[in-house]
């Protein structure tokens, strides 16, 4: 008899501490403090502290070469893979450290799933097979499970009602914004606690990416989405806060309709008004 | 704004621009022959070779039809001839040396481009280069006198021991066998698997490994679903490469199979192969009828050569197309 989550991750209680000065601070899923990192002897961040609230959206807006796809991939670790990187300071996951030397970066991702740029479903799976692989590989063995899961991610990236006579054909047949969905689909099906989007609809024509706006915008009642984007717009549209990242460094940080309206900094102000970037 | 370059001003007729262009178009076509040329040259070649081969044993095609494939006398003084042994002898040796040196390879390979760390890489790759760059008859020598001996007094009574009851590893164990043969044929297809290998793993784009990284995958499971199962159908052609070289390699074979015309089960008995029957009795031959045979010996090795690339070319095409077909449905 095997329960069906075993394994696949281990939750940890989030903390919900408020501080004493009466207003309810949201709850925070990541603190980075005085994080940077470098890429052998570039420096692509540079001593960035920032919170990231549960159950919101938040953006990270800058122009390219900012550092914000960078600070993206070092909250769960996915920056490690280039060869080379470094990183001082520290990234708490519902406090508990990710860089400690006892934590698995596997595990980290497990817990904070991930979509890029491009969508990229594995073309040697069928549809079905690239939602539940994350789960396969946590060693999920049981047939209904897996079928139950397969249906519910789908539904949740709202691309159930397009494939669901189609699961066995390859995941590349879809359209562009289709595998998007599918890839996010396949990020929900392990169900992280977080999902990172780097620059998810960058390679999407205008409806796709209303499709998928309109999905992040139903995700964060139940995820915490940190995502990175070059278009303000979208910034504008979908996320509750938005950090202003300019050559590695974090600007501005604060509630979207602030920095969109009232934003402290001459250079925020510069970038979202579309004076440079 | 003044337009500096020769331009052709709007509503001007397309055929005007091609005036204008003629010379290089000329230079165009020129260089469409001349590649076509180069190209043709290969198939020229392949149907030359084809040709004189075929021609070069018509009388023996023809005196011994087609029981020159099918029997296993090999006796040049009573003019008979049959090729059994040797196609047997290929194909056995062969398939050892795939079954070393394609694990082998790949997992090198995967190693190289997902795991090592990256100052070992470039040092290991020119290593297996160098491997690559040993003369075929040095390699022998070193199977004559230091592999066998070793494989003779250590891995072959282990072999015999364990699987001893097994036709393959039965029988008293000589030294020069067909297990030799197969082995140093492996040793001297493993570069060419693991360099081709590597580039078709090299050549798997980043975004699939994030993908299974994303998910939280080890760096066994990414290079599992992502890159090896992505580059199956490249890695399937690398093991063909590998394939061709074997059932064709000669000197360092010739040394250590033992060239002994006989299709025996066990692993432990000498054998021969088509190149080395080729290599070794071409200088003996003095009748038309035995010269003729060893052509057409070398027709048969053409023709298995080019049959197991066509049979690799139809196989990969129809993973591609049902892949396909999978993808249109």
């Amino acid at each position: 008899m095997t329960t069906p989550e075993r394994g696949v991750m281990e939750r940890v209680e989030q903390p919900t501490e408020t501080p004493s000065n009466g207003e309810p601070a949201p709850a925070l899923t990541f603190q980075a403090k005085n994080v940077s990192i470098w890429y052998g002897e570039k420096r692509a961040i540079d001593n960035v502290t920032l919170d990231v609230a549960s159950k919101a959206v938040t953006a990270i807006i800058g122009p390219s070469g900012c550092g914000k796809s960078t600070f993206l991939r070092a909250l769960n670790r996915m920056h490690e893979l280039t060869p080379k990187t470094r990183m001082e300071g520290t990234v708490l996951l519902h406090g508990e450290d990710l860089y400690s030397g006892t934590v698995d970066p596997a595990i980290v991702r497990r817990r904070v799933g991930m979509i890029f740029q491009k969508s990229n479903p594995f073309p040697t799976m069928t549809i079905g097979e690239n939602v539940i692989v994350g789960l396969r590989l946590n060693g999920v063995r049981n047939q209904k499970f897996l079928n139950e899961r397969l249906e519910k991610s789908l539904r949740m990236a709202a691309l159930w009602d397009e494939v669901k006579d189609d699961l066995h054909k390859p995941g590349t047949s879809l359209s562009g914004g289709q595998q998007q969905r599918l890839c996010i689909a396949r990020a929900l099906a392990v169900e992280p606690e977080v999902i990172l989007m780097d620059e998810p609809c960058s390679a999407l024509d205008p409806i796709a990416t209303a499709k998928i706006e309109e999905l992040i915008y139903e995700l964060k009642a139940r995820y915490t989405i940190v995502t990175v984007t070059h278009n303000m717009q979208q910034a504008g549209r979908i996320s509750d806060y938005t950090a202003f990242f300019y050559l590695g460094r974090l600007i501005e940080f604060g509630p979207t309709t602030k920095i969109f309206t009232n934003p402290t900094e001459k250079q925020t102000e510069d970038y979202i008004t579309g004076r440079f970037g | 704004m003044e337009a500096t370059a020769p331009a052709i001003a709007p509503g001007e007729p397309l055929s005007a621009a091609a005036a204008m262009r003629r010379p290089s178009r000329f230079g165009d076509k020129a260089f469409e022959w001349l590649t076509l040329a180069m190209a043709l040259t290969v198939v020229v070649l392949i149907i030359l070779i084809g040709w004189q081969l075929w021609d070069g044993s018509a009388l023996a095609v023809k005196k011994f039809g087609f029981h020159f494939l099918v029997t296993s006398t090999w006796d040049p003084v009573a003019d008979q001839f049959g090729a059994l042994p040797f196609i047997y002898g290929t194909l056995i040796s062969s398939l050892i040396a795939l079954l070393i040196a394609v694990p082998l390879g790949i997992a090198t390979a995967a190693y190289l481009t997902e795991l090592a760390p990256l100052w070992i890489r470039q040092p290991l790759v020119s290593l297996i280069e160098m491997l690559a760059a040993i003369p075929s008859v040095i390699l022998g020598l070193w199977g004559i006198f230091v592999m066998i001996p070793w494989l003779r007094d250590y891995p072959l009574p282990l072999l015999k021991r364990f699987f001893g009851w097994t036709p393959f590893f039965s029988g008293p164990i000589y030294g020069p066998c067909m297990l030799a043969g197969g082995i140093i044929i492996a040793v001297m297809i493993l570069p060419i698997i693991t360099s081709v290998s590597r580039e078709i793993l090299r050549s798997v784009p980043d975004l699939q490994r994030e993908a299974a990284y994303g998910l939280g995958a080890t760096r066994w499971e990414a290079t599992r679903i992502a890159v090896l199962s992505y580059a199956k159908k490249g890695l399937f052609g690398a093991v063909i490469l590998g394939l061709g070289r074997a059932l064709g390699e000669t000197m360092a074979v010739t040394m250590v199979i033992g060239n002994t015309p006989q299709i025996a089960a066990s692993l432990f008995k000498p054998g021969y192969t088509l190149a080395s029957v080729l290599a070794n009795e071409f200088t003996e031959a003095t009748s038309d009828i035995y010269l003729q045979a060893l052509f057409e010996i070398g027709l048969v090795l053409f023709g298995i050569t080019i049959l197991v690339n066509l049979l690799a070319q139809l196989l990969l095409r129809t993973i591609a197309t049902t892949s396909a077909t999978r993808a249109v449905q």
